[in-house]
């Protein structure tokens, strides 16, 4: 009896740490996004999203060429690293999974995963925007596409690694080619694990800024040129959060949340379509 | 050695579907199947029994080359499927699987609708037209004795069956290929004993099409559903019989020792 009076003690305690462990990790990031919110909400109107970048001091003003900057930019970069990433990611988890070749290239990917964003960022600048001459948007999708890539590769082999072999094994019993099997069956059964991985990998790049900042710069104006600079959510905050003009910083403040809420959602989503293949 | 000789009489009497010659299986450097010779009759249900780890699931698995998706397994000598040896380095496997089905020891429904798990194999080898491929599903199902519970979910997904129904469902996968053998291996050892018997039967009803190979853990099943009955030990055939005789008067000691439960 004693012993079983121990035991719950030492039940409740670990419950109890852990639950403030979590507590601890919940308070912080509540503390963010009532910080966010409270200050990002007086920016939040309809002109956010019709007028320009205002020069300082100006009345009026927004973020429609930032946010259309960003949705490009994110667009092109995901658009780029997706396709490539899954590819290689099949690579990893079904061709080369034991082999010499596979075992480097996760090696490889495990470090362009932890490259911290400034050095991809330099990276593009040396190759693209040095030898161009100038800075222009398609380098900065070059340099997201780059970020995007690792995340899609690492989460689409770890994804196809958890379809049990012997749904694999079923296909191929059926006499269904390789290349059927992966397609039909073993990247079908990891679909939304996959999706998931793209998500949040276009969660990361939405909020980067190091590598833009060297790539696409940033625009005061309108423009979808991709061979000039082209404005984005990232750096307009920066720059106008270390401004001393108050109605920039407010504007920084409203794209900060605007940010926050796209992430939040986005990895709602991811959340939500994981769980409801789960349930299926 | 003796295991050999003695198949070298014909264990069987009508004509045979499968037959093993000086068959060796290895995993890497480990010789896991020794001289394996035996021939399993058309339209019969041979039952491969033994400990675990004696080698009757790899057994099994050479039949359709299913080793073949490992680098490091490898096979020697002969296997005749109607006097074809499916390891001639000529043999598309591809086109061995559509003729050797198999059915894996969990249910493997594919993630996708009913109709598509069973239309998946069916369209892999056969150019149906619509009408065709609905009639084909339908008389899988029909076989696995299936239909009555699905005919009206056949787009919903394979996934949301029960265990035993997914496991019919893998059989009815398995035959809409319209195989010659039907290779099963363990196929209600993830089942309850209700599943299980209306597997049992099923697997009776099919002999009259299919050439039937299952392994399986337990003896009173391989002796209900089976005619013939082949015991192994330690990667070799000890004892290859017609199952009534080799359950009640068992030839050699280990095999006596096994199905009495003196060992195993």
């Amino acid at each position: 009896m004693e012993l079983l009076a121990r035991r719950k003690l030492t039940n409740q305690i670990a419950l109890g740490m852990s639950m403030a462990a979590m507590a601890f990790g919940l308070f912080w990031l509540a503390w963010i996004l009532v910080t966010v919110i409270q200050l990002g909400i007086d920016g939040l109107s309809l002109s956010l999203f019709t007028e320009m970048t205002p020069p300082p001091g100006a009345e009026t003003g927004g973020l429609a060429n930032a946010i259309v900057g960003s949705l490009i930019l994110v667009g092109l970069g995901t658009l780029v690293g997706t396709p490539i990433g899954i590819m290689a990611g099949i690579y990893l988890a079904e061709y080369g999974r034991f082999t010499l070749l596979g075992r480097v290239t996760r090696f490889v990917n495990d470090l362009l995963l932890s490259a911290p964003s400034i050095v991809i960022g330099l990276f593009v600048y040396a190759v693209i925007v040095a030898t161009t001459g100038k800075f222009s948007a398609w380098s900065g999708a070059v340099a997201l596409a780059l970020l995007v890539l690792p995340i899609v590769v690492r989460t689409t082999e770890n994804m196809l690694m958890l379809v049990p072999g012997s749904l694999r094994e079923a296909a191929f019993a059926l006499g269904a080619p390789k290349h059927v099997v992966i397609r039909k069956v073993t990247l079908r059964a990891a679909r939304s694990g996959v999706v998931t991985g793209v998500l949040l990998a276009v969660a990361r790049i939405a909020g980067e800024t190091a590598p833009l900042l060297f790539t696409a710069l940033s625009n005061q104006f309108w423009s979808v040129d991709l061979n000039e600079p082209m404005a984005n959510l990232p750096v307009t905050i920066f720059k106008f959060a270390m401004s001393p003009f108050e109605d920039w910083q407010r504007l920084a403040w409203a794209g900060v949340l605007l940010i926050t809420l796209g992430v939040l959602g986005l990895n709602i989503i991811a959340r939500v379509m994981f769980r409801a293949e789960k349930l299926h | 050695m003796q295991a050999a000789n003695q198949s070298k009489q014909s264990v069987i009497t009508g004509p045979a579907q499968i037959a093993f010659r000086n068959f060796n299986f290895y995993y890497g450097e480990f010789l896991a199947l020794k001289n394996i010779n035996f021939e399993m009759e058309k339209n019969k249900v041979t039952a491969f029994i033994g400990p675990s780890g004696c080698g009757k699931s790899t057994l099994l698995r050479t039949i359709n080359r299913m080793y073949d998706l490992y680098p490091n397994q490898r096979a020697e000598g002969e296997i005749l499927l109607n006097d074809e040896n499916l390891l001639s380095p000529k043999v598309d496997v591809t086109t061995l699987r559509a003729r050797v089905g198999m059915v894996f020891q969990k249910p493997t429904p594919f993630p996708m609708s009913i109709f598509d798990n069973i239309a998946f194999g069916v369209s892999l080898h056969e150019k149906l037209s619509r009408a065709e491929l609905e009639e084909r599903v339908q008389w899988a199902l029909v076989k696995a004795a299936l239909w009555p519970e699905v005919k009206d979910k056949l787009h919903q997904s394979g996934m949301s069956l029960s265990g035993g129904q997914q496991q019919r469902l893998c059989i009815a996968r398995g035959i809409a290929v319209k195989p010659e053998v039907l290779l099963l291996d363990e196929p209600t050892s993830a089942l309850d004993p209700i599943s299980t018997s209306r597997i049992e039967e099923l697997v009776i009803e099919l002999k009259n099409d299919f050439t039937i190979v299952i392994v399986t853990h337990n003896m009173q099943q391989a002796a209900r559903i089976s005619d013939y009955t082949a015991y192994m030990y330690l990667g070799e055939l000890i004892e290859y019989g017609v199952t009534d005789e080799l359950f009640l008067r068992p030839k050699k000691k280990e095999t006596e020792d096994y199905i009495t439960g003196r060992f195993g």
